[in-house]
């Protein structure tokens, strides 16, 4: 039982020191990110592997997501006879929820993790001290350009999801299933409002992009210096940005939709 | 990858991404109609006002002219005020007609509005004098209940 | 001490925790030579370069370098005295997703705004000093254990440091590579006028290029003076780690019980 309550104690205390560890990280790449915007084709290159590369998996997933959307919301709908209003299911889950999680979730298995291995294994490869030791800043050289270029590509993707997404559902509905197209898009239009709807999606996804990124470099560079050390940071990486955007996904929602 | 490239792909992937972002405001959400360069607002008080929310379209003739941004409960008159925001473009006379209508059977809530006749216009921050409230189906309900009991006796 | 030593330590103690790792060690590194620092495997090595290059900073004692406190240093001053020094990592430390020209360039290119035509022409300079010219265009994945030495050498001596220090330069490499680097180390040394600190635990190879030897035990000096003295010295310690031996003050066991009581416990818990 002491055990078990000393157990718990020594978790939450481990927790808290990496929290407040990430938080000064945090702050230390915010007060790095001057010098590394000086050279700002180094953010360039990780908007290219974070968020250029991450395209395909984004684009592929959205579709299909749309289009399931599609299928499944006719099915309901039409049992009320209110099929018009597919446009504005398919619309509002994804860009109020779908786009933003989703797209935030893909974007963390695909480029948050290989930010961890990369940051990880020169860090296991003592490339980072020998970059300190070169009175280069591994944090503004390494760690701020790819801390960017994933806050920076978040949001794009995102909205790239949800609007791939409203043509998938556009083609399975309209196209394949024949509903009113007049109605698909006017009745979408008429309920889908930009600043509540569309922004705070936008909102959602550059904190959920601020949230991955951070965690992504925070476990590279913590990573214990081994290969078993990386893997498990990569493995931490996924996790910690799964659950931190459910949580986030929670909390924002609940501020943004309240009054409604 | 020379840097050339690169930037040619992460310029793409960008101008992609606010293509995107376009898309959503303009096709899938109202930017291009609700956002009216020009308001004003228009205060009506209702009695009942039974499903409308905030941001439900104000129409006439069915047409969307405008949008409810507030709703608040009077405590003098026990009235609802809703604060309704009129596209510029378009001007209602004096004794325009504000009611509570129902979109299908059980859609969506929204203000009806029917000109009047008069020759003066409502400006920013009138009031509506004339409104109907919402139909709210128990009263309707209960009310064609209470007129069959009453009708019966008559006919014996 | 003489005044114009570069680096000057005195009585620096250093402690991860409460684990004590050096325990007062004293030294001297005068300009223009070349001093190595022995021991065996997890003696504080290569945490006394960490120190140099304030990457660590002491629990107590004085570390100087060109005059100046290194653990006083902040963070800009402590920069620009790194500009001036080249380390050479254990396993090189190249980085893996440039070439072998943009690694050695890449010093060049971080603190001086020269043009790209000089940056070239001087790292095929360096180059070509590791005899590696031809290699440039190669990736570092493509390369053997000792030519990656050789690049990350390149790189070290990027800026004409004034000081260099190699972390166990030697570490995993085939013997005809081991030569090769040492007499570079030699050659860069003398050639570039510079300071270097060879950390090793390569008694031979570095016993034939060195000026002078610290011997570090435990996290203390034990031992120190030129090769030759070394040769000849007749501390048991050095004797046993210049030739090799298994058993000595340096003990091949692990300190543990008696071996028959460790059976006769194993006896009674089985």
């Amino acid at each position: 039982m002491i055990a078990l309550i000393r157990g718990t104690g020594h978790r939450v205390n481990n927790g808290l020191q990496r929290l407040g560890f990430a938080a000064r990280f945090f702050v230390m790449i915010l007060i790095y990110s001057g010098q590394s915007f000086r050279r700002i084709h180094l953010t360039i290159r990780e908007i290219y592997f974070a968020g250029f590369q991450s395209l395909l998996i984004i684009l592929v997933s959205g579709l299909f997501i749309g289009m399931v959307l599609g299928m499944q919301g006719y099915e309901t709908l039409q049992r009320y006879g209110s099929s018009e209003a597919l446009g504005v299911l398919v619309a509002l889950s994804l860009t109020r929820e779908l786009g933003p999680v989703v797209a935030a979730l893909l974007f963390a298995s695909r480029a948050g993790s290989s930010i961890t291995a990369e940051i990880g294994l020169m860090k296991a490869t003592e490339q980072l001290t020998a970059m300190d030791m070169m009175a280069v800043n591994p944090i503004a050289r390494v760690v701020a350009p790819r801390f960017w270029g994933g806050v920076i590509s978040m949001p794009l993707l995102a909205a790239l999801f949800s609007a791939i997404g409203v043509f998938g559902g556009y083609l399975v509905g309209v196209v394949l299933i024949g509903v009113d197209e007049g109605a698909f898009w006017s009745q979408m239009q008429g309920s889908v409002d930009f600043r509540f709807d569309i922004w705070n999606g936008v909102v959602k996804s550059f904190v959920f992009g601020v949230a991955v990124s951070l965690i992504a470099v925070f476990e590279g560079y913590d990573a214990v210096p081994t290969a078993e050390g990386v893997s498990s940071s990569i493995k931490r990486t996924v996790v910690y940005s799964a659950l931190a955007i459910l949580a986030l996904d929670f909390v924002l929602t609940s501020f943004m939709f309240r009054g409604l | 990858m020379s840097r050339k490239l690169l930037d040619l792909w992460v310029g793409f992937f960008v101008l992609l991404g606010f293509a995107a972002l376009l898309f959503l405001a303009l096709r899938v959400g109202n930017l291009s109609s609700a956002n009216f360069a020009e308001t004003y607002q228009l205060t009506a008080k209702f009695d009942n006002i039974g499903g409308l929310k905030v941001r439900g379209p104000v129409k006439s003739a069915g047409v969307v002219v405008g949008r409810v941004t507030e709703i608040r409960f009077s405590p003098e008159t026990y009235e609802a005020v809703t604060t309704l925001t009129i596209d510029g473009r378009y001007h209602f006379p004096k004794d325009t007609f504000a009611s509570i209508l129902t979109a299908g059977l059980l859609g969506e809530q929204y203000i009806g509005l029917d000109a009047g006749g008069e020759e003066k216009m409502l400006k920013d921050g009138d009031v509506v004098a004339k409104t109907q409230s919402a139909v709210v189906l128990e009263k309707l309900i209960s009310q064609f209940m209470f007129n069959k009991a009453s009708d019966t006796p008559d006919k014996q | 001490m003489p005044a114009e030593s570069l680096v000057n330590i005195t009585d620096i103690n250093f402690a991860y925790d409460d684990r004590a790792i050096l325990k007062g060690i004293t030294m001297a590194i005068p300009r223009g030579e070349l001093i190595a620092i022995m021991g065996n495997s997890g003696c504080g090595k290569t945490t006394l370069l960490r120190l140099i290059g304030g990457q660590l900073k002491p629990t107590s004692g004085k570390l100087l370098v060109d005059g100046q406190s290194v653990p006083d240093m902040d963070h800009s001053e402590l920069y620009a005295m790194r500009r001036r020094m080249g380390m050479l990592f254990q396993f090189g430390a190249l980085f893996t997703d440039i070439s072998v020209f943009d690694n050695v360039a890449y010093l060049m290119r971080e603190h001086t705004d020269l043009p790209e035509e000089m940056i070239r022409d001087m790292v095929m300079m360096k180059l070509n000093a590791v005899g590696l010219r031809g290699a440039h265009d190669l990736m570092p994945s493509e390369l053997s254990g000792g030519m990656a030495r050789r690049v990350a050498l390149a790189r070290a001596i990027a800026l004409d440091p004034m000081l260099i220090m190699y972390d166990e330069p030697f570490a995993g490499l085939d013997p005809i590579s081991m030569g090769v680097i040492g007499q570079l180390i030699r050659k860069l040394n003398d050639a570039l006028g510079a300071t270097t600190l060879l950390v090793t635990h390569d008694v031979q190879e570095a016993m034939q290029i060195v000026d002078y030897v610290y011997f570090v035990s435990d996290g203390q000096i034990v031992a120190q003076g030129t090769p030759d003295e070394i040769r000849a010295s007749s501390d048991p310690f050095v004797h046993q780690f210049v030739f090799g031996e298994a058993d000595g003050p340096v003990h091949f066991h692990y300190p543990a019980l008696p071996f028959d009581q460790e059976l006769m416990r194993e006896g009674a818990s089985g």
